[in-house]
């Protein structure tokens, strides 16, 4: 059976929970089983939030996702928190400009992308998430990429055209980043 | 068919109690069931429903008896703390014979208790939680599509049998999203010839009441309540059997426990335990003749709960205590890892048949 399991992970605000709800659309467009999970304390912002997203070609069991094949570390705590339980042969994604550490597992895959710094640069800083997001379609094809657009307008309102339009050129820079 | 959407089990229950007819809610927010509540609030107003967040749970499920006494569909909904404050109201509307349903997205307890998700009220919602001789209909969901099939036919059966109906959640279910379809619900006609809908100067007048002082009137209006309850224990259990053909190991699990347990299932299949699972889907009545059945082929049970081992009781009285029953449970708003339960099947793997 495919099955794929991701964990996006960082603090209240990052828009964890939404690059989260970004991918599960994938599984409603493309037909697939999916579950989209989310964690996170109290606070509005701040805090840790997590979000389990489960991709499968059968019913999904347990939507929590305990053993990430994908984790994207947004933040240290996270990377510290979670590192140890990706599978063997699993794909970690660092946001570099926040974690300073190396990741020290060998047997993972390992990409690090200054995604807060670039997002700045771009001047959108709420979407580093996002640039994650495109590094991590660019390097795991869990998405086809023709349906960035269509997700997106689903997803982002439309009173809030412009947010469309930002959304997609940070999804962009992760897909071309090297 | 309607379009499939991603939504949360606390919209999708909101948006399924709409489509079931009910057009009546009141509510207090509390984590982790929030949704319903701002789901209703901006959907009753477009279709000429009534929204009311109530000044506390106990006023939000005593304005349900006023509603449910006209026979119109009604809902409130709460998290663990709050479903306890409407412990009286329940109680009343029992009394009273009342229909309505009464949604809990359990938290971990007791007291106040966390935020995080739990199956602690499994006692509260099955074996009374208010006073009196009680029961509710309490039915289970383990998926979004199930908060939406779960609910209407809780509408249907608490209105057959004027009787509370309640779906027991958790916050896990509550917060996910997964793919669901909500189609047209059929809302099935019932007589509501009880309801308090105005004589008219053409009837007698109809009485909703749970006050008697005569002790025999009282013990009679037990007694015919007992009879609808044994109709329903015998009409209305419903489970689901996974993998039970050849199971020698079965897992006893509900709700998000179920999901759990379907991981480790898969895992001990491949190790080649014979192990299946029976999914209770309503809780009251618990499908008692399903699990007594399977002491023909099950050697030994293993409980899957989010709390210290509620329903385990449960599963001991339905087996008749023939076979072994191991528990693999986390409370507190923990949830069980399928490692765990693995580690559980394969203990009863090793246990011989008779206890």
């Amino acid at each position: 059976m495919a099955q794929t399991q991701m964990l996006f992970a960082g603090f209240g605000g990052q828009g964890i929970l939404f690059s989260g709800k970004f991918l599960a659309y994938d599984g409603l467009i493309s037909d697939k089983q999916v579950s989209w999970l989310p964690s996170y304390g109290p606070e509005m912002r701040g805090g840790t939030a997590s979000c389990s997203v489960v991709f499968s070609d059968e019913l999904i069991g347990s939507p929590i996702v305990s053993e990430p094949d994908i984790l994207v570390a947004m933040n240290l705590p996270s990377l510290d928190k979670y590192e140890d339980a990706v599978v063997p042969g699993g794909v970690i994604f660092v946001d570099s400009s926040l974690v300073e550490r190396k990741v020290r597992r060998t047997d993972v895959t390992t990409y690090y992308i200054p995604a807060t710094r670039l997002a700045a640069e771009q001047e959108m800083p709420t979407l580093a998430n996002m640039i994650l997001v495109g590094k991590l379609i660019r390097e795991t094809g869990v998405i086809r990429t023709d349906n960035i657009d269509k997700i997106i307008d689903k997803i982002v309102s439309a009173r809030h055209e412009a947010l469309k339009e930002l959304n997609k050129k940070a999804i962009a820079i992760g897909l071309q980043y090297e | 068919m309607a379009d499939k959407v991603l939504m949360k089990g606390n919209e999708a229950i909101a948006e399924a109690a709409i489509k079931a007819g009910c057009r009546f809610y009141f509510g207090y927010p509390i984590t982790p069931q929030t949704e319903i509540a701002a789901y209703m609030a901006k959907r009753m107003p477009k279709i000429g429903g009534t929204f009311l967040q109530a000044e506390s749970e106990v006023a939000a499920v005593n304005m349900c008896i006023g509603v449910a006494s006209t026979g119109k569909r009604v809902m409130t909904s709460s998290s663990s703390p709050g479903v306890s404050l409407k412990a009286e109201g329940i109680s009343y509307m029992a009394g009273c014979d009342l229909p309505a349903l009464i949604v809990n997205v359990q938290r971990g307890g007791p007291g106040l208790g966390g935020i995080q998700p739990s199956q602690s009220d499994y006692f509260q919602a099955t074996k009374g939680g208010g006073h009196g001789d009680y029961h509710l209909f309490v039915v289970a969901p383990a998926s979004v599509q199930e908060m939406v099939s779960l609910t209407a036919h809780a509408f249907d059966v608490a209105e057959k049998y004027r009787v509370p109906a309640m779906l027991l959640a958790d916050g896990t279910l509550g917060q996910m999203m997964e793919p669901v379809v909500i189609d047209d619900i059929t809302v099935e006609e019932h007589d509501k010839s009880w309801a308090l809908t105005g004589t008219k100067g053409e009837r007698e007048h109809n009485v909703i009441n749970s006050l008697s002082m005569l002790p025999e009137e009282l013990e009679q209006w037990n007694i015919d309540r007992y009879q609808r309850y044994a109709q329903i224990e015998k009409n209305e259990p419903m489970w689901e059997e996974y993998e039970m053909e050849d199971a020698e190991i079965c897992v006893v699990a509900f709700g998000i426990a179920s999901r759990v347990s379907r991981n480790a299932i898969k895992a001990a299949r491949e190790k080649g335990i014979k192990v299946g699972m029976i999914r209770p889907i309503t809780l009251w009545p618990f499908p008692k003749e399903a699990l007594l059945a399977s002491t023909e082929k099950a050697k030994a049970y293993v409980t899957v709960e989010l709390n210290m081992g509620q329903m385990a009781e449960d599963v001991e009285l339905a087996t008749r205590c023939r076979r072994p029953v191991l528990s693999a449970n986390r409370a507190g708003g923990c949830i069980p890892s399928p490692e765990q339960v693995l580690a559980q099947i394969e203990a009863a793997n090793q246990l011989g048949g008779e206890q």
